[in-house]
């Protein structure tokens, strides 16, 4: 017999229920299914444990993992070991927010919508564009939309797409564009600066430029050249979509004020764990033009009955359960939970905040930096600007990486597997959580003291 | 604070409680050589100004998230009975599990070697869903259910292409279909035909044949679908779409209502998505993350995005192996926090405890929709599977009062209302799925708050239309949000 304490009718409930319906038993409800296709069988599943044995199952396979209470994480490439304050993990743990769903009943979504209108707020002033959405799933998948988005608008079919996009990024976006037929074109990168090669990208941009993608630090964590790119971009008519480390708009100058027309990011590092690669969010804001061309949610600002002010979702004309096979996007669960944790995040570090991380990132970075290519065998590759994270080169990425573990330091990824001509080198992630005698330890395991 | 009373009528905006100053964060001074960003960053691409985010202390931040916590429904205050979104309870052991440092605080570039717990984890999911829906390869990259649809279709024209079949351009769709199934076949570069509903909620056979034809690449169907209705053609529907040469797509929404009972890959569907926010327990966090994993087919299995996690021996390792895979869907390899979260809850199930779950939901959506078909006119009088749809007509045609105006009331009796208008095909539609989570007591009031709204209908029909009156706020005007649109906040808020 089947005991659960998620399961609260009792066989007696059962009964009064099935004789309310007028039924003997549980399994006529399911004669309509054919016996052509009935499941006769036990399902092949572990028996059920109880909530003690349950934890010490978790529990057990928790620990065969590397986290980051316990290792020094270098580690960058799109996910990033920033510290989480603990309100964040607070307010999240409030079951009146986690356990609700899109705000489909405004009157009693209130704080799930007005939370929304929140981070739109703050995503736009971040990033000095007009109008934001309430999340997409992730970094990835956001510039994807984008440049579906700017296809749409331009009815254009080629999207530009640096090399230095984080690869994982190209793929996404390739994946986004097949369907539709339509192309994306690679522009490669200054194999001296680590920057996109802007000769190659002018001419690869021209009238079947749909939109010029950039990420800005790039995968390699230089800084390039926005202005200049947007510039190309608009020169051909093209849609300017860029992606932004959300933590580098500390110190870094927004995307609005560079001309860009869409502004998307990975908004991991607001406030949210690292979680093996997910549940993030992707932020997505752009200019007053594009709002009705946007995919997903949209809380705004409206009054009720008696004239006081309250929030909606609204613009669904442009959703799929409004308009179906018109719609801007197939979205509809998002990333709420995780946007939250970025309006609490960006609540909590506040005006002065931000930029204080940023700084110590900056910081940091550069002092490991200097370290590391200092080393005898290794050197920098590039020599861009760059915000929290760099490209190392040195000898043999692997046996490092074993000597590092014995330091219980985490680094890279190896470029390698993305990037064969730059096999040797690797990505090095500096945050706000990482000190000097970490910095320090880096260096001596990299330089190969046991 | 302006509140006037415990229960404030307006929580101010975060930035409105903002005073120049003001910090809620604390961090160490830097131990590292003083690092002068004009110096090393380029001076043009230096921020002039901060952000304006807000400056308020810790304990503004905690109090007023709180307080709008507390203006917000949610499965832990009360019943949830919004049709098509399992709005099931939330176990909160697997909230604890997540959490746990070794799945929270991984990065997930961490060798394969040191993460081998979460990647067994992983392999363990992936058959687990092979086995629930009877397929033979799973991705766990999908971050919803639309997202999976996304995914589903893609590897779909992939695999018709890779036979030479790349011509297949049609994606057949029933009239009583979730707004992402069109939404998706045109995302992923696809015509749509949509097939009507026969007298009995099923899909018309008739229409189904005059479309299947050379240029179809997949039927997209939900079953149960949104009627709540088991499809009983659905071996007829698959050797129709399969002669014609096209696929069979499942969208798993309502896969809560069959586990145990019926695995879509048996009925003849080459590819499902699953819904580990509806089916699995997962909390639905005020509108994602959600988790809308993919499993296929054999013929299918190298078409999936990668990476997909295998297993050597006793080591488990990502597969990017997989030579004709779609590529990627997102970055990573899914929403592994919500994957852990939906792991826990089968292992707390298991195999009878899975079924037994669709039982006590097809029991529970049967015993409301006999208690509410006294009040209201139900278009399909047919068993039900996981929820049902009832139609306000004849409130709507006796009395003035539309489904929008039960749904409010239903707020000022303490219930969130079900999906309303949807599916299209039902006039004024109610959409209700209880679950299995929920008690006979609960049903049963909930079934009396429904009469009650039946008889103020009739009665004193004002207090349905004017509903609701004892929410934070009033009925809101959409209307005026789509018409004045205000996205972000510069200084003020609507007024009258």
């Amino acid at each position: 017999m089947v005991r659960s304490p998620y399961l609260p009718n009792t066989e007696a409930d059962r009964r009064r229920m099935l004789e309310e319906i007028g039924l003997s038993s549980v399994e006529e409800l399911f004669a309509d299914i054919p016996e052509e296709v009935a499941f006769k069988g036990r399902m092949t599943l572990p028996e059920p444990l109880s909530e003690m044995e349950l934890l010490a199952h978790m529990k057990r396979l928790a620990a065969r993992n590397a986290s980051a209470s316990d290792w020094a994480v270098f580690l960058g490439g799109g996910a990033y070991d920033h510290f989480v304050p603990s309100v964040v993990g607070h307010v999240l743990g409030r079951s009146e927010f986690y356990t609700a769903y899109t705000p489909y009943q405004p009157e009693v979504s209130q704080g799930v919508l007005q939370s929304i209108y929140e981070y739109q707020t703050m995503i736009t002033r971040l990033t000095a564009m007009d109008v934001s959405n309430a999340s997409m799933y992730d970094g990835a998948s956001a510039m994807a939309e984008a440049a579906l988005i700017a296809c749409a608008a331009t009815r254009r079919t080629k999207v530009v797409t640096p090399l230095t996009l984080s690869p994982e990024y190209r793929e996404t976006i390739r994946t986004y564009l097949a369907g539709q037929r339509l192309q994306a074109v690679e522009v490669p990168y200054d194999p001296t600066s680590g920057q996109t090669d802007l000769a190659a990208l002018e001419k690869a941009v021209n009238g079947d430029t749909a939109a010029v993608l950039l990420a800005h630090p790039n995968y390699f964590g230089c800084l390039e050249d926005p202005e200049e790119v947007g510039r190309l971009a608009h020169a051909a008519g093209a849609v300017f979509v860029v992606a932004v480390d959300p933590i580098s708009l500390g110190l870094l100058k927004p995307p609005g004020e560079y001309g860009a027309d869409i502004a998307v990011g990975e908004g991991q590092p607001l406030g949210n764990p690292m979680s093996f690669g997910g549940p993030y969010l992707g932020f997505m804001a752009a200019t007053e033009k594009l709002v009705r061309r946007m995919p997903g949610r949209i809380a705004g600002a409206t009054v009720d009955q008696d004239g006081d002010p309250g929030f909606v979702l609204t613009l669904q004309t442009r959703e799929q359960h409004i308009r179906r096979e018109k719609a801007t996007s197939n979205i509809c669960s998002n990333e709420a939970l995780n946007a939250l944790a970025a309006a609490v995040y960006m609540s909590l570090m506040g005006r002065e905040g931000l930029v204080e991380v940023a700084r110590l990132c900056l910081a940091k970075a550069h002092y490991a930096h200097e370290r590391l290519t200092a080393l005898p065998g290794f050197s920098a590759p590039f020599s861009a600007p760059f915000f929290k994270e760099f490209v190392v080169k040195g000898p043999d990425f692997a046996a490092a990486a074993k000597r590092l573990a014995a330091r219980r330091i985490l680094v890279g990824p190896d470029l390698g597997a993305g990037y064969p001509e730059l096999r040797g080198s690797f990505l090095v992630a500096v945050t706000e959580k990482r000190t000097r005698a970490e910095i320090d330890s880096l260096a001596d395991g990299l330089g190969g003291k046991a | 604070m302006s509140g006037t009373g415990y229960i404030y009528k307006r929580e101010p905006l975060i930035f409105e409680l903002s005073a120049p100053g003001r910090r809620a964060y604390s961090l160490p001074s830097s131990d590292v050589p003083a690092c002068d960003p004009a110096e090393v960053l380029p001076r043009d691409q230096l921020r002039r100004e901060p952000a304006a985010l807000p400056e308020v202390s810790e304990v503004d931040v905690v109090r007023h998230f709180t307080r709008l916590s507390q203006r917000n429904h949610g499965v832990d205050i009360g019943f949830y009975p919004l049709g098509s979104c399992t709005m099931k309870y939330n176990p909160k052991v697997n909230e604890v599990v997540a959490g746990l440092d070794g799945f929270a605080n991984v990065h997930p570039l961490t060798p394969e070697d040191l993460v081998q717990g979460a990647l067994q984890l992983m392999y363990e999911m992936q058959t687990y869903l092979c086995e629930i829906g009877g397929v033979d390869a799973v991705t766990l990259q999908p971050a919803a259910g639309a997202h999976g649809e996304f995914t589903g279709v893609s590897i779909i024209k992939a695999y018709l292409a890779s036979k030479g079949q790349g011509h297949r351009n049609k994606v057949i769709i029933p009239d009583s279909a979730h707004g992402t199934n069109p939404a998706t076949a045109v995302i992923a570069g696809c015509e749509t035909v949509e097939v009507k509903s026969d007298a009995r909620g099923g899909v018309d056979i008739e229409s189904l044949r005059a479309v299947a034809d050379e240029n179809v690449a997949c039927l997209m169907l939900t079953n149960p679908n949104t009627l709540g209705l088991f499809d009983e053609n659905i071996h007829v529907i698959a050797d129709i779409v399969h002669r014609a040469g096209g696929l069979l797509y499942y969208d798993g929404a309502n896969a809560n209502a069959i586990m145990g009972y019926a695995r879509p890959g048996d009925a003849g569907f080459d590819v499902v998505h699953f819904n580990l926010h509806k089916t699995f327990s997962t909390p639905h966090g005020g509108g994602g993350p959600g988790s809308g994993p993919v499993g296929v087919k054999k013929e299918l299995a190298d078409f999936l995005p990668v990476p997909v996690v295998g297993k050597d021996g006793d080591r488990y390792y990502l597969d990017y192996s997989l030579p004709k895979t779609i590529g990627r869907v997102k970055s990573f390899y899914g929403n592994f926090g919500v994957v852990v979260k939906a792991y826990a809850y089968i292992r707390s199930m298991g195999p009878e405890g899975l079924k037994r779950v669709a039982e006590d939901a097809v029991l529970a959506a049967n015993y409301l929709m006999r208690k509410i078909a006294r009040d209201y006119h139900l278009m399909y009088d047919r068993i039900c599977k996981h929820e049902f749809v009832a139609s306000g007509v004849w409130q709507r045609d006796r009395h003035g009062v539309k489904t929008l105006d039960i749904a409010k009331r239903l707020l000022d009796h303490g219930f969130h209302a079900p999906t309303v208008y949807f599916p299209l095909i039902v006039p004024e539609a109610l959409m209700i799925e209880p679950t299995e989570t929920e008690s006979r007591e609960t049903l049963d009031a909930f079934a009396e708050a429904m009469a009650r709204i039946a008889r103020e209908a009739e009665e004193t029909p004002e207090k349905v239309t004017g509903a609701p009156q004892t929410t934070f706020v009033k009925r809101l005007d959409e209307a005026r949000a789509a018409r004045q649109p205000d996205l972000a906040y510069r200084g003020d808020l609507p007024k009258e």
